[in-house]
């Protein structure tokens, strides 16, 4: 009755060696590679610090100028306006100007990076079972993997800095855009698709015409899912370095500052709410046309 | 005339299943598609199917569903690959051509009506209708102004800016029939594009097609499981039954000599008066009782006409001359709904 007493696990020592030798084998290819690899990401890296520093360095009237304008383009709805400006006023007042701007610099770059590689993504899935069927289980893990877990390779080849936290934030917010797109181009309505091939469509006009925009409210859920999940890697990315909101956020943690840690949550709060609702908004009047009724 | 065929379709074949090739031998060696079904796990779309279809005519192919008819209408344009079997176009082989060819094909020959019409929700009536000539890469302008005249056309005049969610089904299905006569293609395919409506939009539609079909003499491929449509309003109608074709012949042939009891269930119900005219029931001979009927009046306008000059024969004329005489006993004959051959009520699946 040993076997139902002891679980038949491997050796101590030959586990220590095969983790040592996982670890070993990584290191050694991060010394080889880690500079190669950092030298590929430095366009990134440039842009980021750029971009960065544009939104600091700009007089923020003009700054909550610019938000305000892009929610009305985006939802043109007075009452998110007027959120919008208030939401700003006060992370100015409360002096968390600096660290929302370099918070609103990685969300935007990170979002704009997993639509430019989610949408085409998901465009190939929908394409083909066979891809999908292999993309499937990699966005699931990418999702629930728990964050940490993936920032010490990254860490590891990496360092620490904004495009290690941009490597992380992105691994965690691809996957509903990539999924979305996937999905919205599987469920488009098979009859306009026969329809668009009865014309003598080809297939770039098919893709342009009636897939993509017939899958646009279900991409759109996807962009803005991806910028929600951005904005909740905000803390985790600042612990490898990149600035913002996270920093003070974790400083309060460590020192147990509940007032500097409540403010500074509640305006990634008011950054989720104004992203959500300006890009929900702008998802709905895309498709307006979709509701019936004699608008004649 | 064999150059009035505008599309000729030769030993058609079409098994859905993995291994379609082989089923056609089982199929030819008398497989039926229950069989085929049972014992290969393969659907029988289309089992040899032949039709020469008339230029500038009206083809209806019916049948049940489930009978093949979508499957043979796709098999056209390629939207569906055979499995075996032949399509001519104007003598042209549309199996043969090649993805530029089919493309340009589609674009110019031959425009298609959708069931559920298949209209891009986001674009507007004119863009919807211009559509083909879009893909065509016809410019702006030109597109617009073809557009805006078969909007008109159709009688949506008012509407070229509304989305199609705006418009009741049947507004919608005239964009759809705007959008396939904008291409100016030949031939226009039709798969049920009128069954979604309801009965009385859906005989406007047919007056519609009527209608234009007066002016644009299009060769107009119209499936239906509607007796009443297809006798309304085909030139020719050819009846499927688990994808092979059973009959074909002009709607007062099938109605007069249906060719097996699927057929004769098929025509039970209908208004015989509407679709029989004099000259289906007249015998030769000519009489004297005054009375004249063009020869292709049907017998619903021909017997009141009879009562009223109460009369109960008539000479049947054509061209000015008598070529037969019809006699009210005659019309009473036409009409009756014929027995089946076993004499009782034959149901088919
Ligand atoms: N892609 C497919 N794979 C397998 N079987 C198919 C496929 N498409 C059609 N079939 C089968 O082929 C037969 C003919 O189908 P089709 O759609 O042509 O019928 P139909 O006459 O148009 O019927 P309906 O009036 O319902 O539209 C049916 O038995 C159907 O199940
Ligand atoms: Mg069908």
């Amino acid at each position: 009755m040993e076997l139902f007493d002891d679980f038949p696990s491997m050796g101590r020592t030959d586990l220590r060696d095969l983790k040592k030798g996982i670890d070993f084998a990584f290191s050694d290819f991060s010394r080889d590679n880690g500079e190669a690899i950092e030298g590929f990401f430095d366009p990134l890296m440039y842009f980021m610090v750029w971009f960065e520093k544009l939104l600091m360095a700009a007089p923020w009237p003009i700054m909550i100028l610019i938000f305000a304008l892009l929610a009305w383009l985006g939802a043109r709805s007075i009452g998110i306006v007027i959120g919008t400006i208030v939401s700003f006023l006060a992370i100015g007042y409360f002096g968390m100007w600096e660290d929302t701007m370099a918070t609103v610099a990685i969300i935007s770059v990170a979002t704009f990076l997993c639509i430019g590689l989610g949408i085409p993504l998901g465009i190939l899935m929908s394409r083909s079972n066979r891809l999908q069927a292999g993309v499937t289980p990699v966005l699931d893990i990418m999702q629930t993997i728990p964050s940490f877990v993936y920032l010490i390779p990254v860490v590891m080849l990496l360092g620490i800095g904004k495009v290690p936290g941009l490597i992380a934030v992105c691994i965690y917010a691809l996957p509903p855009i990539v999924r979305l797109t996937n999905l919205g181009i599987r469920l488009v309505d098979k009859e306009v698709l026969e329809a668009a091939e009865a014309f003598g469509s080809s297939y770039r006009q098919k893709l342009f015409d009636v897939q993509i925009p017939l899958a646009l409210p279900n991409i759109f859920a996807g962009v803005n899912q991806t910028i929600m999940m951005a904005l909740a890697m905000v803390v985790i990315a600042s612990m490898i370095g990149v600035k913002g909101l996270g920093v003070p956020v974790l400083r309060a943690v460590s020192n147990q500052y509940l007032a500097l840690g409540l403010m500074n949550g509640l305006a990634i709060v008011a950054l989720a709410v104004i992203f959500d609702r300006v890009s929900q908004q702008y998802g709905k009047r895309l498709q307006k046309h979709r509701e019936g009724g004699h608008g004649v | 005339m064999v150059s009035d065929i505008k599309v000729s379709i030769k030993n058609l074949y079409k098994i859905f299943g993995s291994n379609g090739k082989d089923m056609v031998q089982k199929v030819e060696e008398g497989a039926t598609k229950a069989s085929l079904q049972a014992e290969y796990k393969h659907v029988l779309g289309l089992n040899n199917v032949n039709i020469d279809i008339p230029a500038r005519r009206i083809q209806v192919i019916m049948g049940l569903s489930g009978s093949g008819k979508s499957t043979l209408i796709r098999h056209l344009n390629r939207l569906i690959e055979p499995t075996s079997g032949e399509i001519m176009v104007d003598g042209e082989d549309v199996l043969a051509m090649s993805d530029v060819e089919l493309r340009n094909f589609r674009r110019n020959k031959m425009s298609m009506v959708f069931q559920k019409f298949a209209l891009l929700p986001h674009r507007t009536v004119i863009d919807n209708v211009g559509y083909g000539l879009k893909i065509k890469g016809t410019d702006k302008a030109e597109m617009n102004e073809r557009s805006q005249k078969w909007i008109d056309r159709v009688g949506l005049s008012g509407f070229e800016n509304n989305y199609p969610a705006q418009l009741s089904g049947g507004m919608q299905q005239r964009v759809g029939l705007a959008r396939a006569l904008a291409t100016d293609a030949e031939i226009l395919l039709m798969d049920e594009a009128f069954s979604a409506l309801d009965p009385l939009i859906r005989n406007d539609m047919q007056d519609i097609l009527l209608d234009l079909q007066e002016e644009l003499h299009k060769t107009i491929i119209f499936i239906t499981h509607d007796l009443d449509e297809a006798l309304n309003i085909g030139d020719n109608i050819v009846i499927l039954r688990d994808g092979a074709v059973i009959q074909q012949g002009s709607p007062q042939e099938i109605v007069l000599d249906p060719a097996d009891d699927y057929v004769r269930d098929f025509i039970k119900d209908i208004n015989r008066a509407r679709v029989l005219d004099v000259s289906s029931v007249m015998k030769t001979g000519s009489n004297d009782s005054g009375l004249e009927l063009a020869s292709d009046v049907i017998l619903e306008l021909a017997m009141p006409a009879m009562i009223k000059a109460d009369v109960t024969s008539a000479n049947v004329m054509r061209d000015g001359e008598v070529i037969g005489v019809v006699t009210l006993a005659d019309m009473i004959g036409g009409i009756a709904r014929p027995e089946s051959h076993e004499g009782e009520q034959v149901t088919y699946r």
